[in-house]
């Protein structure tokens, strides 16, 4: 029998016991945690592998106190040129140099932001999709046909494209959420598939002259750039290649939020995500839902899809899709599924990606920084190992 | 086996599951824990077999102090312990089940399956079980495997026999052959504790009550003290037991069921050929044991199950429900009040007043457009908690942190404040506490009173009795029979075990 505890004595003496465990179970300490984890522990490999450190090894007894000052300095160097990379560089010889590593991560930040939301909608109601890299590039598809195969007037080129590259991307993910209603096909697997679907779709587009083969093109499978009325505007002129793909990761954010939060939609898609038992006995039809949410989950990828395919004025190859289906499900989860910590995770990872090259010139290899993306989402999703190690109270046993 | 704990304290962080807890059990006596749900019957039981550690006191048995590691170390030491839930092997027979986990082995290490009969069958014939050591479990009545159980503590030299909520899953009959053999076992000088919350049984065959209250011993009682009394020591204040029930004009039929079939979900046919009517103020209930088509028939009515093709129709005011979505009828006004309110009726993560919510996503008041009417919602909230004196802090507390009284109390209130003229309350008061238990079937009768129709089902034969107008008996998917609410305890009894006369 699951006998329910009570509180006997609650009020006596445990208010600040009680404020810390509130504190603790909160999302943002603990991914605070997380992060400062996965840090560490990339600092440690960046020293321990680094050359200049390994050539002391032999040393280590005489003079461990060299091993330890090189050791300090390749951690502060490799983290010091990440931010350089990403936010601020002071050593830039002009001020668009010193500004531009911040427009950089933003620029990188507003695919993950969007795509981030649609694997997080889906999280909330309780779809794992992994699909991303699928409906991204599905996305893909109807975008380059209308930015390169149509032409529209300035505004509403770009605007039909975007619609194109959203309708495309909710139209892939609906069959998802179709075939599992209907038959019962986990949407794991059903997304892994179409993500290899999708993938060779495009590429065989791409490879077609009477399809998407950019004009005169040879073997290589590549599309003609976005035209000129279809291309997003930047922001901030010529100098920083900053354009309203951030504008757009914002607003999304808004309507993921006003979705989830305020809406008696996103209201039943939490509802069929944590008990759909109770949905059904409550006149709410889970299979349709199933559908309407994952349709809405991939239209937010879709968000990214236009922002690769526009956003550049070169034509696109395959690998526009810059794993960003699969990035957006470390975003989802390091943000908690919800529209702020999507946001913030999404700038933080953007953040990774614009330093990384300046950490290579330090000497510093980047794909540590994937490393610590790793772990940092490995840690928020094993909150039980972030409270053993740092000896946090247990959760309250209901 | 004198058993004796002492100074038993359990923290589970803030919470105190037991507190200073201190019983003597003289040998060869039953003793009963009575204490509503969640008042650390459960708790206590688990410290004493082992599953937990106390945080201070001892456990002494023949005035020895104990150190129990595990339910092995308790077992070891006499222990036994039937559980609420079986722990049995359905496709084992009941000798492979008694000797599981102490397997009598010959010279070569193989099962000695004739030991582990001869077993059975020597404890079997000294109370008078009647249990067929060769008989498999899946075959048995609830009943016989509850006799399994005690058999498998006893074949372990149990000389100490804890019975948790034994009756919750027995028919009155078998609650009664429950009873004889504990005082058989207790006569040979075994020790029982007998847990319950239900007063009837422990006043039918306990030596001495401890009553239980939020982790405390809160006092000891004779089962010659009223009902009222012991009821009273549970809860903490007076309680009165008895339920108002006016007389009431006939109303319009306003459910009609004909014929129904339905299949469970292993394609049985759980409800068979089903037909009943429910007039407005009326209470129908659907008595049985736990089982017998009850729970398929429930979610048939609101159409969470089909019923099976060319079998009857369910009508409600005369219209055809057969095309009817679940959305849809809840719309007509069927309220709902499911048997597992976690499951069916709750989202534990949801707060209070978004659970209020839970069926009227669609339309005002909660809806306004496709946006939440937060303002309307919190008020309504506010409104709701008061009048069903859901006891928490705050409308925006998870569900699931709230009692077990207060969750269904949600439910309820949920279910009572729309304009349902159809009610289908399934267990309504299952692992409620008597308090809660009180007030739900007062406003039960109110809704009965205001001419609303209700379809009561209840394995609780005493809610049977306080509340019905007339009482259908399910027996295996089929109606037994209809009578009204002056039948008696033993003829209900009778038809629960499918027997007519």
């Amino acid at each position: 029998m699951s006998e329910k505890l009570k509180p006997a004595a609650a009020e006596s003496g445990s208010r600040s016991n009680e404020l810390l465990r509130e504190i603790m179970s909160g999302t943002p300490v603990r991914i605070g945690l997380s992060a400062l984890l996965g840090f560490v522990i990339g600092a440690i490999f960046m020293a321990a592998f680094n050359e200049d450190v390994v050539q002391t090894y032999g040393t280590f007894w005489s003079n461990p106190l060299l091993t330890f000052q090189l050791a300090g300095e390749t951690i502060l160097n490799g983290y010091g040129s990440l931010l350089r990379g990403s936010i601020f560089n002071p050593m830039a010889p002009d001020v668009v140099g010193m500004f531009r590593p911040l427009t950089e991560t933003l620029r990188l930040a507003a695919p993950l932001i969007v795509a981030g939301l649609g694997v997080s909608l889906g999280f909330r109601v309780g779809l794992f999709n992994v699909g991303g890299t699928g409906q991204l590039v599905f996305g893909l598809l109807g975008v380059t046909w209308v930015s390169t195969r149509m032409e529209m007037p300035w505004g509403v080129h770009l605007l039909v494209a975007l619609i194109a590259g959203v309708v495309f991307a909710a139209v892939w993910g609906g069959i998802v959420g179709l075939l599992k209603a209907k038959t019962g096909a986990h949407e794991v697997i059903v997304t892994i598939m179409l993500n290899y679907v999708a993938l060779n779709l495009f590429t065989w587009f791409l490879r077609e002259p009477n399809l998407l083969l950019e004009e005169n093109g040879g073997g290589t499978p590549k599309s003609d750039p976005p035209a000129l009325t279809a291309q997003m505007p930047l922001i901030l002129g010529d100098s920083f290649k900053l354009h309203i793909g951030i504008i757009i990761a914002l607003l999304a954010v808004v309507t993921y939020w006003w979705l989830m939060e305020r809406s008696t939609i996103g209201y039943r898609f939490k509802l069929v995500g944590h008990n759909s038992h109770a949905a059904k006995a409550a006149g709410i039809s889970v299979e349709r839902t199933y559908i309407w949410a994952m349709a809405a989950s991939a239209a937010f990828i879709g968000l990214a899809a236009v922002n690769q395919g526009l956003g550049e004025s070169g034509g696109l190859t395959t690998s526009i899709h810059a794993n960003i289906g699969f990035d957006a499900i470390t975003v989802a989860l390091l943000g908690g599924s919800k529209a702020r910590g999507v946001l913030i995770a999404g700038l933080v990872f953007g953040a990774f990606k614009a330093g990384g090259p300046s950490m290579q010139i330090v000497g510093v290899s980047p794909e540590i920084l994937g490393v610590v993306q790793a772990l940092i989402v490995l840690f928020v999703a094993a909150p039980p190992l972030v409270r053993a190690i740092f000896k946090l109270p247990k959760k309250e046993i209901v | 086996m004198k058993l004796e704990l002492r100074g038993i304290t359990k923290r589970f962080g803030a919470l105190i599951a037991n507190d200073d807890i201190n019983i003597k059990v003289e040998s060869g006596e039953i003793r009963s824990l009575l204490g509503e749900n969640g008042a650390g019957k459960s708790t206590l039981m688990n410290v004493l077999y082992g599953l937990y550690q106390a945080d201070e006191g001892q456990i002494l048995l023949d005035d020895v102090v104990q150190n129990f590691k595990g339910p092995g170390d308790a077992m070891a030491a006499g222990i036994g312990m039937v559980h609420q839930h079986f722990m049995l092997i359905p496709v084992f027979t009941v000798a492979e089940n008694v000797v599981l986990g102490n397997e009598p082995t010959n010279k070569i290490g193989g099962l000695d399956l004739d030991t582990a009969r001869v077993r059975v069958r020597e404890i079997s014939d000294r109370f008078g079980f009647n249990v067929d050591p060769d008989a498999l479990v899946e075959d048995l009545p609830v009943g016989v495997q509850q006799r399994v159980e005690i058999i498998k503590a006893l074949s372990r030299d149990a000389k100490i026999l804890v019975l948790d909520e034994p009756t919750a899953v027995l028919t009155p009959q078998e609650t009664d052959e429950l009873m004889q053999i504990m005082r058989e076992l207790a006569k040979a000088g075994t020790s029982i504790i007998f847990i319950t919350h239900k007063l009837r049984e422990v006043q039918a065959v306990a030596d001495h009550i401890t009553v239980i209250r939020l982790g405390k011993v809160v006092g000891e009682a004779k089962p010659t003290d009223s009902a009222e009394t012991l009821a009273s020591l549970m809860v903490g204040r007076d309680v009165d037991l008895k339920v108002d029930k006016k007389a009431q004009a006939e109303g319009a039929v306003v459910l009609s069921v004909e014929s129904i079939s339905v299949l469970d979900e292993r394609d049985q046919r759980a409800v068979n050929n089903v037909s009943f009517e429910v007039r407005a103020g009326e209470v129908l209930a659907i008595a049985g044991v736990q089982g017998n088509g009850q729970t398929e028939l429930a979610e048939a009515l609101l159409g969470l199950r089909p019923t099976i093709k060319g079998s009857g129709d369910i009508k409600l005011q005369g219209v055809s429900l057969a095309r009817h979505t679940v959305r849809k009828r809840l719309e007509e006004g069927i309220g709902y009040i499911p048997e597992d309110r976690k499951k069916d009726g709750l989202v534990s993560e949801f707060t209070i007043s978004e659970n209020f919510m839970l069926n009227g996503s669609f339309t005002p008041p909660f809806a306004s457009g496709v946006n939440i009417n937060f303002a309307k919602r919190d008020e309504i909230s506010a409104q709701l908690i008061k009048d069903f004196d859901v006891r928490t802090q705050s409308a925006e507390t998870p569900v699931g942190k709230l009692s077990g009284g207060n969750q269904q109390k949600v439910v309820v209130a949920r279910e009572l404040s729309r304009d349902v003229k159809l009610l289908i309350a399934a267990q309504p008061t299952r692992g409620v506490d008597v308090g809660s238990i009180e007030f739900i079937h007062e406003r039960i009768m109110a809704e009965r009173d205001s001419g609303r129709a209700i379809v009561l089902i209840s394995t609780e034969l005493d809610e049977v009795l306080a509340l019905a107008d007339r009482i259908a008996v399910m027996y295996r998917g089929k109606i037994v029979g209809i009578v009204d609410a002056n039948a008696t305890r033993e003829q209900l009894g009778k038809m629960m075990a499918g027997i007519t006369s």
